[in-house]
C-alpha cells in the first residue's frame, strides 16, 4: 500500500519537474500527462474512483491533447538559448523553495492526525453506495445551483472561444 | 362654505393653475390665458368671500384672525404644521385672518384680475403667452401667501417667492438684454433688503420666542431690551426697503419697467412693492413701540418720497416717470408707517386707493405704448388725446387722483397721512418731514402734469403717435373699471378694513384745516408751473438748466452702486485671488500633487510590465499571508 | 517512517507539487508552459481536497462534498484552459510570440 503511495507520489513529483524543467514544450506536456496520471492514481489510493477517473478523462486526455494540439498549431520551438536563469528563474526557486519550506512548516506545526491512518470505509462496495451515485446525487439536490452556474459558464467559455478564435479580432 | 376651505381655495387655486401651466401649458397659449385669468377671477370673488362670510352664509365674526397654531383650529381655519420643534420652534403654513389681510386681499384680487383681462389684450400675439400667464398666477400665490401669513417665517417663504415671480415676469423678453439685467438687478437688490429681513425675523424670534405675529403682538409690551427691538424692527424694515424700493435700494424699480406693462402695473405699483407697506402695517403693533425705528421708517420714507420725485422730473420714458411716482408714493405709505396706528392705517389707505389709480396708469400708459408702437418716449408721442379719446380720459381721471384733486381718492388719503404727520410728536422733526410732504405734493403734480400736456395734448411728433388709434375693448375694460374705482374708491367700505386698531381711515376724518390749504396751494402750484413751462413745447425747456442733468442722471446713484459693486469686487476679487493663488493653490494643489507625483515614482518601479515579476509579487504575498496565518 | 499511510504523506506530495507549478509559472518565460504549470497547481490542491475528503470519512463514507468541488474546479479548469488557449492563440496571431518577457505592456 505503502508502497505504491510512493511510487505514484513520485511519478507526480518528477511529471511535475518535468515539466518544468524540459524546455521543449512537447516533452514538458508529456510529463504534464505523466504527473496526472500519478495523481489520478493517488486519487485512486485514496478511494475517489470518480474523481481519478475524471482526472484521467479530462486532464489527461482532453485538456492535455488540446495543449499539445495547440503547441503543433503554434509551431513552438524551443525556448532557443535561453538558460533559465536570471531574475524570473532565481525568484521561483526562491518563491518555489519558500513555498515548501512553509508547507513543511504548516505540517509540523499542525501535526493533527499525524499517526492515523485511513479511516475504514463501510458503507461503500457492493452493498453499499457509490461514489457516482452519491456525488450525483449531491449534485443535483444540494448543489442543483451551481450546477447550473457551471452550465453557463461552459456556455460563455463556448461562445468566448469562438470569438477569440476569429482570425481578425476587432 | 367653510372659512377653512375658502382660505386654502385662496392661497392653493393659483399654485395649481400656475403648476398646470408652467408644465403642461406651453403648447396651450390661450387655454393658459384663460385658466390664469380665471383663477384670478375666482380668487376675487373667493376673496370678497373672505371679507363678507355673511355673503355666503358664515360668522361675520372670524375676522378676528388666527391666534397660533393652537387657536387656528378654533377659528376653523386649519393649518399646516411644516416645522415642530416643540414649544419654541413652531412654523406652520397658516393663515391669519383679520381685516387688514381681508382689505388687502381684495385689492390683491381685484387689481390683479384686471392685470390678467389687460394682458389678454397686451399679450395676445407674445410668443410666451404660457409663460407670463403662468408667471402672473404664481405671482398671484405668493402674494397671497404674504398676505395670509400668520407668521414671520413663511411670509418670508413667500416673500421671496414673489422676488421670483417678479424675477420671471420682469425678464418674460429675456432676450433683451436690458431686461434680463433688470430682472438680475430686482433680484439681488431685493435680496440685500431681504437679508436684513430674515436677521430681522430671527432676531425678533430671540426677543418673542415666536414667529407668529399675535404671539409677537402679545410679548411685545414686555420686551425690555429697546435696542434689539428697535434693531430688529430696523432690520424687518430693511425688507420693506428692498420691496418697497425705498432709498437706498429703490434703483431696481425703474429698470424693472423693462418688463411688459401690464406686470408693471400689477408688480410694480400695486401688489409687489405694497408687500413691504403692508409688512409694515402688519406690524405697526411693533413700530409703535420701537421709536428709534419709527423715525428711521418715517425719515427713509421721506427721503425716497422726495428724491424719487426730483428724479421723476426729468425723465422721458413714460413708464419711467410713472415708475418714479409710484417710489414717491410708496414713501409717502412707508413715512406714515412710521406714525403709529394712526398713520399706519393712513399708510394702507393711501396704499388702497393708490393701487387703483397707480394700476390704471400704468395700464393708460400701456395701451398708449401698444397704440405707438412701442414707443414709450413721452416727446415722441403728443396730440394723443384726438387719437384715443377714452384712454386719455382715463389717464386724465388716474392723473387726478395721482396728484390728489380734492375728491379723488388719492386726494383723500394723502391728506390723511399728512395730517398724521402734524400729529406725530414723537418723529424727530415731524414739522420738517411734513414740509418736505409739501414739497412732494407740489412735485407729483408738476411731473404728471408735464406728462399729460406733453403725452396728450399738441400735435403729434412723430408717425407712430400719428397713426395711433383706441386700444381694443378687452384693454379699454380694465382702464375704464379702474378710472371709475380710483375715484370713488373711498366709498367703498373697503378701507374699513385696513384698520389695526379698530379705528379705521376713511374720507369722513378728513378735516378742512391749515394741511389741506398747504397741500392745495403746493397742487395748484404744481399744475400751473408745469402749464406754463410745457404747454404748446416741442422739447423740454428745464433741461438745459445747470443742476438739472442731476435729476436726469437719477442723482448718480445707478452709477455711484455701480462703482461701489465694482470696487468692492475687485477687492473681494483680489483678496480671494492672492488666497487661491498663494494658499489653495500650494495647500491644496501643489503639496498633494508633489506627493501623489513622487509617490507614483516610488510605485512606477515595481510596475515593470513584466508578467512574471507580478506574479512573483503575489508569490511572495502568498508567503507573507500564509506565514500571517499560521502564526 | 513506517508504514501507515497519513494525511501528512499526501499534503506533502500536494505541497512538492504546488511548489513546482509556482516555481514553473515564475521561472519559465514560454505562456504554455506557464499554462500548464498552472494546470499543475491546480491538481496538486485537488489532491488535498480528496486527501481531506477520505480521511474526514464519517460514518464509513467520504466526505463527498469535497470531491462535488473537485468535480467542479475540474470543469471549470477544463473551460478555463479552452479559453486561455484561445486568448494564446490569440496572442500569438498579432505578437507572433509565446514569450511573457516580450508582452510587457501591462504598465502604465
Amino acid at each position: 500500500m505503502i508502497f505504491f503511495f510512493y511510487l505514484f507520489a513520485a511519478l507526480a513529483v518528477i511529471g511535475g519537474l518535468g515539466v518544468v524543467l524540459y524546455k521543449n514544450p512537447v516533452t514538458s506536456a508529456f510529463s504534464l500527462i505523466l504527473s496526472f496520471l500519478g495523481l489520478a492514481a493517488l486519487f485512486i489510493q485514496l478511494d475517489a474512483y470518480l474523481v481519478g477517473i475524471l482526472q484521467i478523462l479530462v486532464y489527461a486526455g482532453a485538456v492535455m491533447v488540446l495543449f499539445l494540439f495547440i503547441i503543433m498549431l503554434l509551431d513552438i520551438d524551443k525556448e532557443e538559448h535561453r538558460k533559465m536563469g536570471g531574475f524570473s528563474a532565481t525568484g521561483g526557486i526562491l518563491v518555489g523553495v519558500g513555498f515548501f519550506a512553509l508547507v513543511i512548516l504548516v505540517l509540523w506545526k499542525s501535526g493533527v492526525g499525524y499517526e492515523q491512518g485511513l479511516p475504514a470505509l463501510v458503507g461503500k462496495g457492493d452493498n453499499g453506495t457509490s461514489d457516482v451515485h452519491e456525488i450525483g446525487r449531491l449534485l443535483f439536490s444540494k448543489y442543483w445551483f451551481p450546477i447550473q452556474m457551471v452550465g453557463i459558464l461552459l456556455l460563455s467559455a463556448t461562445v468566448g472561444v469562438v470569438v477569440l478564435s476569429r482570425k481578425h479580432l476587432k | 362654505m367653510e372659512p377653512n376651505i375658502l382660505a386654502w381655495t385662496i392661497l392653493l387655486l393659483p399654485l395649481a393653475v400656475a403648476t398646470l401651466i408652467l408644465f403642461f401649458g406651453k403648447n396651450f397659449p390661450g387655454v393658459s390665458a384663460l385658466l390664469s385669468t380665471g383663477s384670478a377671477l375666482a380668487t376675487l370673488v373667493l376673496a370678497v368671500f373672505l371679507a363678507h362670510p355673511e355673503l355666503i352664509g358664515g360668522d361675520p365674526g372670524i375676522t378676528g384672525g388666527v391666534q397660533s397654531a393652537a387657536e387656528a383650529d378654533v377659528q376653523g381655519i386649519k393649518s399646516f404644521p411644516w416645522i415642530d420643534l416643540g414649544e419654541n420652534l413652531r412654523i406652520d403654513i397658516g393663515f391669519k385672518v383679520n381685516s387688514l389681510s381681508q382689505g388687502m386681499m381684495l385689492i390683491v384680487t381685484f387689481v390683479g384680475f384686471l392685470v390678467h383681462l389687460f394682458s389678454l389684450g397686451y399679450m395676445k400675439d407674445d410668443d410666451g403667452k404660457a409663460r407670463y400667464f403662468g408667471g402672473l398666477a404664481l405671482f398671484m400665490f405668493s402674494m397671497t401667501g404674504i398676505v395670509l401669513a400668520n407668521n414671520f417665517v413663511m411670509m418670508f417663504i413667500f416673500w421671496e417667492l414673489v422676488g421670483v415671480s417678479s424675477y420671471i415676469l420682469i425678464s418674460h423678453w429675456y432676450t433683451k438684454p436690458s431686461a434680463a439685467d433688470a430682472a438680475k438687478k430686482a433680484f439681488l437688490t431685493n435680496r440685500i433688503g431681504d437679508f436684513g429681513f430674515m436677521i430681522g425675523i430671527l432676531l425678533l424670534w430671540k426677543l418673542c420666542g415666536s414667529f407668529y405675529f399675535n404671539d409677537i403682538e402679545k410679548s411685545a409690551s414686555s420686551i425690555n431690551n429697546l435696542f434689539l427691538l428697535n434693531l430688529s424692527v430696523i432690520l424687518i424694515f430693511c425688507g420693506a426697503i428692498g420691496k418697497s424700493a425705498q432709498v437706498p435700494l429703490h434703483v431696481w424699480l425703474p429698470d424693472a419697467m423693462e418688463g411688459p406693462t401690464p406686470v408693471s402695473a400689477l408688480i410694480h405699483a400695486a401688489t409687489m412693492v405694497a408687500a413691504g407697506v403692508f409688512m409694515m402695517a402688519r406690524i405697526s403693533f411693533l413700530v409703535v413701540t420701537a421709536d428709534v425705528a419709527a423715525n428711521v421708517i418715517t425719515w427713509i420714507g421721506v427721503i425716497t418720497a422726495a428724491l424719487a420725485a426730483l428724479m421723476a422730473l426729468q425723465q422721458d420714458d413714460i413708464k419711467k416717470i410713472l415708475a418714479y411716482s409710484t417710489l414717491s408714493q410708496l414713501g409717502y405709505m412707508i413715512m406714515a408707517q412710521g406714525l403709529g396706528a394712526h398713520g399706519s392705517e393712513a399708510g394702507m389707505f393711501h396704499l388702497y386707493t393708490h393701487a387703483f389709480f397707480k394700476a390704471l396708469l400704468f395700464l393708460g400708459a400701456g395701451a398708449v405704448i401698444y397704440a405707438c408702437h412701442h414707443e414709450q418716449n413721452i416727446w415722441k408721442m403728443g396730440g394723443l388725446f384726438k387719437k384715443m379719446p377714452l384712454t386719455s380720459i382715463t389717464f386724465a381721471l388716474g392723473t387726478a387722483a395721482l396728484i390728489a384733486v380734492p375728491f379723488s381718492s388719492g386726494f383723500w388719503s394723502k391728506e390723511h397721512i399728512l395730517e398724521e404727520v402734524t400729529h406725530a410728536a414723537h418723529i424727530k422733526g415731524h414739522m420738517a418731514v411734513f414740509w418736505i410732504g409739501i414739497g412732494v405734493a407740489f412735485l407729483t403734480p408738476f411731473y404728471m402734469t408735464r406728462l399729460f400736456i406733453v403725452a396728450f395734448l399738441g400735435r403729434g411728433r412723430t408717425n407712430s403717435a400719428d397713426h395711433a388709434h383706441e386700444v381694443s375693448p378687452i384693454m379699454l375694460i380694465p382702464l375704464i373699471l379702474l378710472a371709475f374705482v380710483s375715484l370713488i374708491s373711498v366709498y367703498f367700505g373697503v378701507p374699513e378694513f385696513l384698520k389695526s386698531e379698530g379705528k379705521s381711515a376713511t374720507f369722513s376724518d378728513f378735516h378742512f384745516n391749515q394741511t389741506a390749504i398747504a397741500s392745495m396751494i403746493a397742487l395748484v402750484a404744481g399744475i400751473a408751473l408745469a402749464s406754463v413751462f410745457y404747454l404748446g413745447k416741442k422739447s423740454d425747456p428745464i433741461s438745459g438748466i445747470p443742476g438739472v442733468s442731476v435729476l436726469r442722471n437719477k442723482f448718480y446713484l445707478d452709477k455711484i452702486y455701480q462703482g461701489i459693486v465694482r470696487w468692492f469686487q475687485d477687492k473681494v476679487g483680489s483678496v480671494l485671488d492672492w488666497t487661491d493663488r498663494s494658499v489653495i493653490e500650494r495647500v491644496f494643489s501643489r503639496i498633494p500633487a508633489a506627493g501623489a507625483m513622487s509617490l507614483g515614482a516610488l510605485l512606477r518601479n515595481f510596475q515593470v510590465g513584466n508578467l512574471q515579476v507580478y506574479v512573483f509579487y503575489i508569490g511572495i504575498a502568498v508567503l507573507a499571508l500564509i506565514l500571517l496565518l499560521i502564526f | 517512517m513506517e508504514s501507515t499511510l497519513t494525511l501528512q504523506h499526501f499534503l506533502l506530495v500536494s505541497g512538492i507539487l504546488f511548489a513546482i507549478g509556482l516555481a514553473g509559472v515564475l521561472a519559465r518565460r514560454n505562456l504554455l508552459i506557464i499554462f500548464m504549470c498552472l494546470e499543475l497547481m491546480l491538481s496538486a490542491a485537488n489532491l488535498s481536497l480528496v486527501a481531506f475528503s477520505r480521511f474526514g470519512a464519517e460514518n464509513g463514507l467520504p466526505d463527498y462534498d469535497a470531491q462535488v468541488m473537485l468535480f467542479f474546479i475540474i470543469t471549470v479548469a477544463a473551460a478555463e484552459v479552452a479559453v486561455g488557449l484561445a486568448i494564446i492563440v490569440a496572442l500569438f496571431r498579432t505578437r507572433e510570440t509565446t514569450d511573457v518577457t516580450q508582452i510587457d505592456e501591462m504598465k502604465f
